[in-house]
C-alpha cells in the first residue's frame, strides 16, 4: 500500500464523514429505541396490560359456607356454626422462635395434640397452614388475637365449621367432612380451594357423595398488593356463592330415636316408607362421633374406635352383609305360591327332614302347618320340604326380585349388595348343579345368602305394598312411578297375614306386638347362623353368636312404614332384633309411648347415647394412660 | 440566544434553548420522582431538584471557562481522575470490598463519573497535538490505547460494567473522529461477531443462562430476568397515552425494581405511556443534537473532538439505558441522566453540558470577533 501523505485538510473532511456516520448511527439508534417503544407500548399493549393486572390484582379465594342437609321435615341434620380456629403459617415462623408452647398454653392444648402439631409443622411445606386449634372458645381466640404481633407466624381467624346436631345418630348415613389431603388436592387439579385453612371437603357417606351439591362457588376477596405481598387495598369482591340445601328423606326425629334404642349393640336398622320408598332411618351402630372427626379426631379416640369389635367406624347400613336367616322365608312362600303351591295344602312337621344322605334337624316339631302357620312359627321342615317340590330357580328369583342381593341406587359410597344364590348364578360361579341341601340352605336364609340391611327394609316394604319400591334417600330426586309387583295380590294378602301372624297370632314374635290399639304389625324373625351349628341358644363368646334379624311392616292391614333390622350377634332374632323394631315402629305412630319404652332402658345401659359415648371415651383413654405408664 | 435591550448581556448570551430544554428534562424527571414516591417530593424529588440546580449553576459558570483553560486541565484531569480511581482501588483492597467511591469530608466523589468528560478531553488533547501526517502511526494509537485502557480497566475492576462500558465508548468515539484507521474499530468488532457464538458454546451452564436469560427475559420471571420483564411490563402496559400521572400500579406497588433510579424510564412509561417516551427521547435528541453542532461549527481540532466526545457521553448514557430498560441490552446499570435519581448522573451531564458551552461561546465570540 502506498503511503498517503494525510494533511489538515485531509484530517477535516475525514472528520466530518466520520460525524456524518456518527451522526446517522445516533439516529438509527434513536429510531430504533423509539421503535422498541412503539412495540412495547402499542402492539405488545394488550398483553402488557394483563400482566400489569395480574401483578397488580390478587384473588383471595373465600370459602363457600358448605350447603345443610336437612331431614325430611327440614330439621337440620349438618349445619354450620360460627367457629374460632387458630393456625401456624410455617412459612412466616421466625427462626429461633418456637410458638407452639406459648399458644398451647393459650389454648390449653394437652401433649397429644402437641405433638401433631410439631409433627405436622416438621413435613408441612411453606404457606400452608398447620392447624393449632380449631373450634376454639371466643376466649381462647381473643387471647391469640391480642398477642398475635407477639407470635409471628400464628393466625386467628373466624369462620364456620360444620355440625352435626345428632352426632353419632347420623354419623354412618352423612359421615363426616374434613380437610383436603395430598391426594384429594391432586385430584382436583390442585384446587387452591383445597388449601385454605378450614376448608373442609366431605370424606364419607352423604358429605362426600353430595360434595357437588354442598360445596357451593368460592368467592374472592379481590386486592391489590404490592411486590412484597403487602396489601395496599380491597377492590370489589366476587361474592361467594353458598352450597345448596340438601333434603333428604329422612325423619331426624325417627333416626335419632332408633340409634338410641340400639343401645350399645352391634347392628343396623333402615325404615322405609311403603308409599314410596323414601328411607325415613338409616341407622348403623355403635358409631363415632361425626363432630370429632369434622374437627380433626384425636389420635387416641382414633384407635378406641378402631380397636372396638362393635367396628363403629364401619357403615353396616351399606357396607354391611349378613346371612339373611329365616327372613327370607315369606319372600320364599310368595315364590312357593307363585309356582302354584296350595296356601292351605298340611304338612306335618316332625322336627326335621331327610335330604339325600343328610338329615336337617328343625329347631322343634312344629306338628301340623300350612303356609301361614309355616311362616308365623318359621317352620324349617316346611320351607325344606317345599323347596325340594318347586323349582329352586323361579324360588330364588322371586327372592331376588323382592330386594335381596339386588343393588340400588343410593348416594352412599362403597355400596355392598350381598348375594341371592341360584342355580344359574352357582352353575356360573362355582360350576357344579344345585343340590337339595343347597335348597335347604337357601330355604333359611343361609349358605350362600348374604344380604345387607338396605334390603332388609325394601323386602317387607315390597311385600307391603305390592309395588316394586325403590329406596330413595333425596327428596329431590324424581319420582318415577312405581309399578306394582308382577305377583297375584291374592297371594301377597295370604303372605301378609302370616306375618301378621308371626307377630299377632301364636307366631315366633309375639312378644314384641306394637303397644297400640288398633294398629298391627306384621313381621318375620330371623337368626342367622355365624357359626357352626352347635347349640342354639346361649352362646358365650359374643362374637360367635348367632346374628339376629327382624322384617317388619305396619300398619298390618293398611301398610306405612317398613322395618329391617340386624343385631350381630343377638341371639334370637324375636328376642334381640324384634323389641328394636317394635320400638322404632312405635314412635311412628305415638312418640310418648315409644319414649317412655326407651327410658327405662337407657337408665338400665346408664345414661343417654351422648353420656355413654363420653364416658367411654373417657375411660378408654384413662386405660391407655395407664398402660403407658 | 435572546438578544433584548432589557437582559444584561451576558445573560442574553445564554445559550437559553439548550437551558430551556435541559430544565424541562430534569423537570419531568422530577415529576417522575414525585409520582415514583408515591405521591411526595420526599425522599428524592425535592434532593434531586437541589442537585440539578446546583449543577446547572455549575454549568453556566463554567461556560465562561475559555477554550485554552479547558485544554490546559485536560492532563492534570485525567491524571487526577487516574490516581482516584487507583486510591479507590487501594482502599478497597484494604476494606477487602468492593468500592467505588472517596469520602472526601461530607463529599462521596465517584471518580469512575469523572473519568467519562476527562477520558474525552484528554483523547482530544492528545489527538490535537499529533501532527496530521502521523495519525495512521501506531504511535498514535498507542498512547491512546494505553489512556484509553488503564482506566476502563480500574473502573471494570470495581466492579462496574456500565460505566466501563461508558468509559470505553466515550474514547472510541473521539478515537474514531481523530480519523484512526478503519480496521482498528472493524477489526475487533468482526472479531467478536465472530467469537461471541465460540464463547458461549464454550460457557459454563449459569454464565450461559445468564445470556440466554437476557435474550429472553420472561424464560425466567422470577430470577434474573425479574428487572427486565418488569420493566417491559410497566412500558408496555402503558400504552399510547399511559395510565396517567400517579397511577402507575407497576411502580406504586413496587413490582418494579429501581423504578427511581436506573428504570425511572418504565416509571414515566407506565404513567404517561408512549407518548412521553417519545417526547423525553426527541428532547435528548435535541440536546445531543445541539452538542454535535457544536461540535461542527468548532475550527479548533481540541474543540471539533472534545464537543463531539462529550455529546457522545451523553448519547450513550442515554441508549444505554434506554435499551436496557426496554430489554435491547443487558441490565448493566446505567442510569438516565437528569431523571434518574442519583447525584452522579446529573453531575456528569452537568459537566458535560458546562464544557460544551464553554465551547459554543468561544464560537460565537470569535465570530463576533470576526
Amino acid at each position: 500500500m502506498k503511503p498517503v501523505r494525510i494533511t489538515s485538510t485531509h484530517q477535516s473532511i475525514t472528520f466530518s464523514r466520520r460525524m456524518l456516520l456518527l451522526g446517522g448511527a445516533q439516529i438509527g439508534i434513536g429510531g430504533l429505541l423509539v421503535g422498541r417503544l412503539g412495540w412495547l407500548a402499542i402492539a405488545q399493549n394488550e398483553r402488557y396490560q394483563l400482566l400489569s393486572e395480574s401483578n397488580r390484582v390478587q384473588l383471595i379465594p373465600v370459602p363457600p359456607r358448605r350447603g345443610w342437609i336437612i331431614d325430611r321435615y327440614g330439621k337440620p341434620i349438618a349445619i354450620n356454626r360460627a367457629s374460632f380456629r387458630v393456625d401456624i403459617i410455617p412459612q412466616q415462623l421466625e427462626k429461633g422462635r418456637d410458638v407452639v408452647p406459648e399458644v398451647a398454653k393459650l389454648l390449653q392444648l394437652d401433649e397429644e395434640e402437641v405433638a401433631r402439631i410439631r409433627s405436622e409443622l416438621a413435613q408441612s411445606q411453606g404457606f400452608h397452614p398447620v392447624q393449632v386449634g380449631e373450634n376454639v372458645t371466643y376466649d381462647q381466640y381473643a387471647s391469640v388475637t391480642v398477642r398475635l404481633p407477639d407470635l409471628p407466624g400464628v393466625q386467628a381467624t373466624r369462620g364456620y365449621s360444620r355440625y352435626y346436631p345428632d352426632g353419632p345418630a347420623v354419623a354412618h348415613l352423612v359421615g363426616y367432612v374434613g380437610s383436603a389431603n395430598a391426594k384429594e388436592y391432586e385430584a382436583e387439579d390442585k384446587n387452591p380451594l383445597l388449601l385454605i385453612p378450614g376448608f373442609k371437603i366431605g370424606k364419607q357417606g352423604l358429605e362426600k357423595t353430595l360434595e357437588p351439591y354442598l360445596r357451593g362457588t368460592p368467592g374472592g376477596q379481590r386486592v391489590e398488593v404490592t411486590a412484597r405481598g403487602k396489601l395496599v387495598k380491597e377492590l370489589d369482591p366476587k361474592p361467594d356463592r353458598s352450597g345448596e340445601t340438601v333434603q333428604l328423606t329422612i325423619d331426624e326425629g325417627l333416626q335419632q330415636y332408633a340409634a338410641r334404642r340400639m343401645g350399645d349393640q352391634s347392628g343396623a336398622l333402615v325404615a322405609i316408607d311403603v308409599a314410596n320408598g323414601d328411607m325415613l332411618a338409616s341407622v348403623s351402630m355403635p358409631a363415632f362421633d361425626p363432630n370429632s372427626f369434622s374437627e380433626g379426631i384425636g389420635r387416641t379416640e382414633w384407635k378406641m374406635l378402631s380397636e372396638n369389635d362393635h367396628i363403629p367406624l364401619l357403615n353396616k347400613v351399606a357396607q354391611g352383609l349378613y346371612p339373611s336367616g329365616s327372613t327370607i322365608k315369606p319372600a320364599m312362600a310368595l315364590g312357593f305360591l307363585k309356582q302354584g303351591l296350595d296356601p292351605n295344602r298340611k304338612f306335618h312337621c316332625s322336627g326335621g327332614v331327610q335330604i339325600g344322605n343328610r338329615y336337617f334337624r328343625d329347631d322343634a316339631a312344629h306338628g301340623t302347618v300350612d303356609m301361614r302357620s309355616a311362616i308365623a312359627h318359621s317352620c324349617n321342615a316346611y320351607f325344606w320340604s317345599m323347596g325340594l317340590q318347586t323349582d329352586p330357580q323361579k324360588t330364588t328369583e322371586m327372592v331376588n326380585y323382592l330386594g335381596y342381593g339386588e343393588e340400588f341406587d343410593l348416594p352412599i359410597p362403597s355400596q355392598r349388595f350381598g348375594t341371592m344364590p341360584s342355580p344359574e348364578w352357582l352353575e356360573k360361579k362355582y360350576h357344579r348343579e344345585w343340590q337339595g341341601y343347597d335348597t335347604a340352605n337357601t330355604s333359611i336364609g343361609q349358605g350362600y345368602v348374604l344380604i345387607n340391611p338396605m334390603q332388609l327394609a325394601v323386602m317387607p316394604a315390597r311385600l307391603a305394598s305390592g309395588k316394586l319400591i325403590q329406596p330413595r334417600l333425596l327428596m329431590g330426586g324424581p319420582r318415577k312411578p312405581i309399578p306394582d309387583l308382577s305377583v297375584d295380590p291374592e297371594h301377597l294378602k295370604i303372605i301378609r297375614e302370616g306375618m301378621t301372624a308371626v307377630v299377632n297370632g301364636a307366631g315366633t314374635a309375639v312378644a314384641s306386638k306394637l303397644p297400640l290399639d288398633g294398629i298391627q304389625m306384621a313381621g318375620k324373625t330371623g337368626t342367622a347362623q355365624v357359626h357352626k351349628l352347635i347349640s342354639r341358644g346361649h352362646q358365650a363368646n359374643w362374637n360367635l353368636r348367632d346374628h339376629a334379624l327382624f322384617i317388619a311392616f305396619a300398619p298390618a292391614d293398611k301398610p306405612r312404614y317398613a322395618i329391617g333390622c340386624i343385631i350381630e350377634h343377638g341371639g334370637f332374632g324375636a328376642s334381640a332384633a324384634a323389641p328394636i323394631v317394635r320400638d322404632t315402629m312405635t314412635y311412628l305412630f305415638d312418640k310418648q309411648k315409644a319414649f317412655a319404652a326407651l327410658a327405662p332402658l337407657e337408665e338400665q345401659w346408664g345414661g343417654t347415647l351422648a353420656e355413654r359415648n363420653a364416658r367411654q371415651l373417657a375411660e378408654f383413654k384413662a386405660a391407655s394412660r395407664a398402660t403407658q405408664a | 440566544m435572546i438578544t433584548s435591550a432589557i437582559i444584561p448581556r451576558p445573560l442574553a448570551r445564554l445559550p437559553w434553548r439548550l437551558i430551556f430544554l435541559v430544565a424541562a428534562i430534569a423537570g419531568f424527571g422530577l415529576v417522575v420522582l414525585y409520582s415514583a414516591a408515591g405521591g411526595s417530593v420526599q425522599p428524592w424529588a425535592m434532593k434531586q431538584g437541589i442537585i440539578f440546580l446546583f449543577f446547572l449553576g455549575v454549568a453556566i459558570g463554567m461556560s465562561w471557562v475559555s477554550e485554552a483553560t479547558i485544554k490546559s486541565v485536560a492532563f492534570p484531569l485525567y491524571a487526577v481522575t487516574l490516581i482516584m480511581l487507583i486510591g479507590v482501588e487501594a482502599l478497597g483492597f484494604v476494606s477487602k470490598g468492593a468500592q467505588r467511591w472517596l469520602d472526601i469530608g461530607p463529599i462521596r466523589l465517584q471518580p469512575s463519573e469523572f473519568m467519562k468528560p476527562a477520558i474525552v478531553l484528554t483523547l482530544a488533547r492528545f489527538y490535537e497535538l499529533v501532527p496530521p501526517g502521523e495519525i495512521r502511526r501506531p504511535r498514535a494509537i498507542w498512547p491512546a490505547a494505553v489512556l484509553l485502557g488503564v482506566p476502563a480497566f480500574l473502573i471494570l475492576v470495581q466492579p462496574d460494567l456500565g460505566t466501563c462500558i461508558m468509559v470505553v465508548l466515550c474514547g472510541v468515539t473521539v478515537m474514531f473522529l481523530a480519523g484512526l484507521p478503519l480496521w482498528i474499530f472493524i477489526g475487533p468488532a468482526a472479531l467478536a461477531a465472530i467469537a461471541a457464538p465460540i464463547a458461549y458454546n464454550m460457557m459454563h451452564g449459569y454464565q450461559r443462562k445468564r445470556i440466554d436469560v437476557f435474550l429472553d427475559p420472561e424464560s425466567d420471571p422470577l430470577g434474573a430476568g425479574y428487572h427486565i420483564a418488569q420493566s417491559k411490563i410497566a412500558i408496555g402496559s402503558g400504552g399510547i397515552w399511559g395510565k396517567g400521572f400517579l397511577h402507575g400500579s407497576q411502580s406504586h406497588l413496587d413490582y418494579l425494581p429501581e423504578g427511581h433510579t436506573d428504570f425511572v424510564f418504565a416509571t414515566m412509561a407506565e404513567e404517561w405511556g408512549l407518548v412521553g417516551g417519545v417526547l423525553l427521547i426527541v428532547a435528548f435528541g435535541l440536546v445531543i443534537h445541539w452538542g454535535m453542532k457544536v461540535s461542527a461549527n468548532s475550527r479548533t481540532r481540541f474543540g471539533q473532538l472534545a464537543a463531539a466526545g462529550l455529546s457522545a457521553t451523553i448519547f450513550f448514557y442515554v441508549s444505554i439505558n434506554l435499551m436496557m430498560v426496554m430489554g435491547l441490552a443487558p441490565v448493566v446499570g446505567v442510569p438516565l441522566p437528569l431523571v434518574s435519581f442519583g447525584g452522579s448522573a446529573v453531575m456528569t451531564v452537568m459537566l458535560c453540558l458546562g464544557l460544551l458551552m464553554a465551547l459554543e461561546r468561544q464560537q460565537r465570540s470569535k465570530t463576533s470577533l470576526a
